[in-house]
């Protein structure tokens, strides 16, 4: 399912977040917005899954317009900076949750998550409480939790800030490959340059609310199109 | 430094113990005088004549009964519409931001502030014959001042703050995650609260509704000034106690004011409860994650 953005403009009384955004996702695609905080690419995501509404812009899913469906109706996998895990439900019960929503049979319930649990390798932890479940655990729940009804997209804010160096570099690859399996359209937003160069097949950069580039890693680096690309891009490590 | 409230017996301070002691007996003293002897007394006075005066006092005299299964009557609808109503705007305040929410949350306070005798003369300024809708209230045969609506609305006005100030912080330690998590997985609005945002918060309801009991049960001020205090009709059990005081029925009144006391000592008990508990399902989760953090 392709993501089309389309003139998006959105204003928090006085400060602009978003202005004038337009960008194309292709179907199956790995997507990274990437910028300094306040670039507006938190904003952007929370359109993309409804749960903010634009002043300006629409909004299209392949081609069904959905920029006044509310979240519920869009069907996406959204990742929460913090996972927003349910604290006071299991694992089982997390990961189930769309499914109970959708009025699934036990069954069938238990039969998916533990396909989901298999395929985040979280077997064996189906009765454990989040607060039990160590940062990169929490993580893995979370988008198993995400995956669960088959979103049309995946939505990932920050979705490895909050976890130790190590921790991260795993998840990335793993992120990667996971991707390569289920072929959902990713959008993760990210303010780590390495990040986001890793992860996404192709990365936009974002300044004060703007689009400033769209490309592969390798074309960011080797024409940025502004000088705040050049700046935030810096000398990329690998180039020394 | 330390923040828990453990005695720190090895301070390297190590006052004098004539300090020590002057100020643990003098604080012992304060709360022997102020606090233990009325509250024992209250038990002790209703109580001097045996179990069978006790329970003649209680429930033999007809406006006594009434006064109690008033108070009975009185206090639900007014919990409950307290309950609603705050969980309704702590939702508001604390999910949204909208013209008008400082003032909200200025206003949710009012209660507090006002006198409850000046809160009963609102209502009856407002309903009662000379009042705003008194005429029209008569010529559609209502009566509010004067009998049950009304003690319930004062009762409802002065515990309004108790179930929203309880839970305006614990829905903004929450957050608004969770209720979104729950929204982009497909839960309605229904669903959402009662699977996600309700388990988070329904600790810090029942010590709202547990604090709004003991006061809607207890009011005295508000609740005279509306009711006319016409015994077995709108008395309640603190203007029972009064007036049983007043016909120097001192047994009669100590027995009633027993029942308040011990509904205050119960909440007292359960506030603690809660306390302890939410305390503990903290801790347990802090250590827990530590743990796990450390594998």
């Amino acid at each position: 399912m392709s993501i089309t953005v389309q003139n998006i403009s959105k204003r928090f009384g006085s400060f602009t977040a978003l202005d004038n955004v337009s960008l194309d996702v292709p179907s199956g695609g790995l997507l990274a917005l990437l910028g300094p905080s306040g670039s507006g690419k938190t904003t952007l995501l929370r359109i993309i899954a409804g749960l903010e509404v634009p002043d300006e812009g629409i909004i299209l899913y392949g081609d069904e317009e959905v920029t006044h469906r509310s979240v519920r109706e869009r069907n996406v996998g959204f990742v929460f900076q913090h996972y927003a895990l349910f604290r006071h439900m299991s694992v089982f019960e997390n990961v189930a949750f769309a499914l109970r929503v959708r009025g699934w049979k036990q069954e069938r319930v238990r039969q998916r998550v533990g396909e989901l649990l298999h395929l985040v390798r979280l077997e064996g932890y189906e009765k454990r409480r989040p607060s039990q479940l160590s940062g990169g655990q929490r993580q893995r729940v979370a988008l198993a939790r995400a995956l669960a009804a088959a979103p049309r997209v995946l939505l990932l804010d920050e979705p490895f800030g909050a976890l130790d160096a190590k921790v991260r570099q795993e998840l990335r690859q793993w992120l990667r490959l996971l991707h390569r399996q289920i072929h959902c359209t990713t959008v993760l937003v990210t303010h780590d340059q390495e990040e986001a160069f890793e992860v996404a097949d192709r990365v936009v950069v974002m300044n004060d609310g703007r689009i400033e580039q769209v490309g592969s890693p390798h074309e960011l680096l080797q024409q940025p199109a502004s000088d705040f690309v050049m700046d935030f891009l810096g000398c990329p490590d690998y180039s020394i | 430094m330390q923040h828990n409230v453990k005695p720190t017996r090895s301070t390297s301070r190590g006052d004098p113990w004539p300090v020590r002691w002057g100020l643990t007996l003098a604080a012992l003293a304060v709360l022997i005088v102020l606090v233990l002897v009325p509250v024992v007394n209250v038990f002790y006075q209703a109580l001097e004549r045996g179990l069978a005066a006790y329970w003649h006092n209680l429930f033999g005299d007809p406006n006594t009964r009434h006064a109690i299964l008033l108070t009975l009557m009185v206090a639900p609808p007014a919990v409950l519409a307290n309950l609603v109503f705050g969980v309704a705007c702590a939702w508001a305040v604390t999910r949204f931001r909208f013209p008008g929410r400082a003032i909200l949350l200025t206003l949710i306070d009012l209660p507090f502030s006002v006198s409850p005798v000046v809160a009963g003369l609102m209502f009856v300024l407002l309903f009662g014959m000379q009042g705003y809708f008194g005429p029209w209230l008569r010529a559609h045969g209502l009566k509010i001042i004067f009998a049950t609506p009304g003690l319930i609305l004062v009762t409802a006005f002065v515990t309004l703050p108790f179930v929203v100030r309880e839970l305006v912080p614990v829905m903004e330690a929450v957050g608004p995650e969770e209720d979104e998590a729950a929204v982009s997985l497909g839960a309605n609005g229904w669903q959402m609260f009662w699977r996600v945002t309700w388990p988070n918060i329904r600790w810090g309801v029942l010590y709202g509704v547990i604090l709004c009991n003991a006061r809607a049960m207890g009011e005295f001020g508000a609740v005279y000034v509306v009711s006319g205090h016409i015994a077995g009709r709108t008395d309640t059990m603190p203007l029972r106690v009064e007036k049983l005081f007043q016909e120097y029925n001192t047994p009669g009144a100590f027995a009633v004011a027993s029942v308040l006391t011990f509904l205050a000592l119960v909440t007292l008990a359960l506030k603690t409860w809660l306390e302890h508990r939410e305390r503990q399902e903290i801790a347990e989760a802090l250590a827990s994650t530590k743990t796990k953090e450390k594998q």
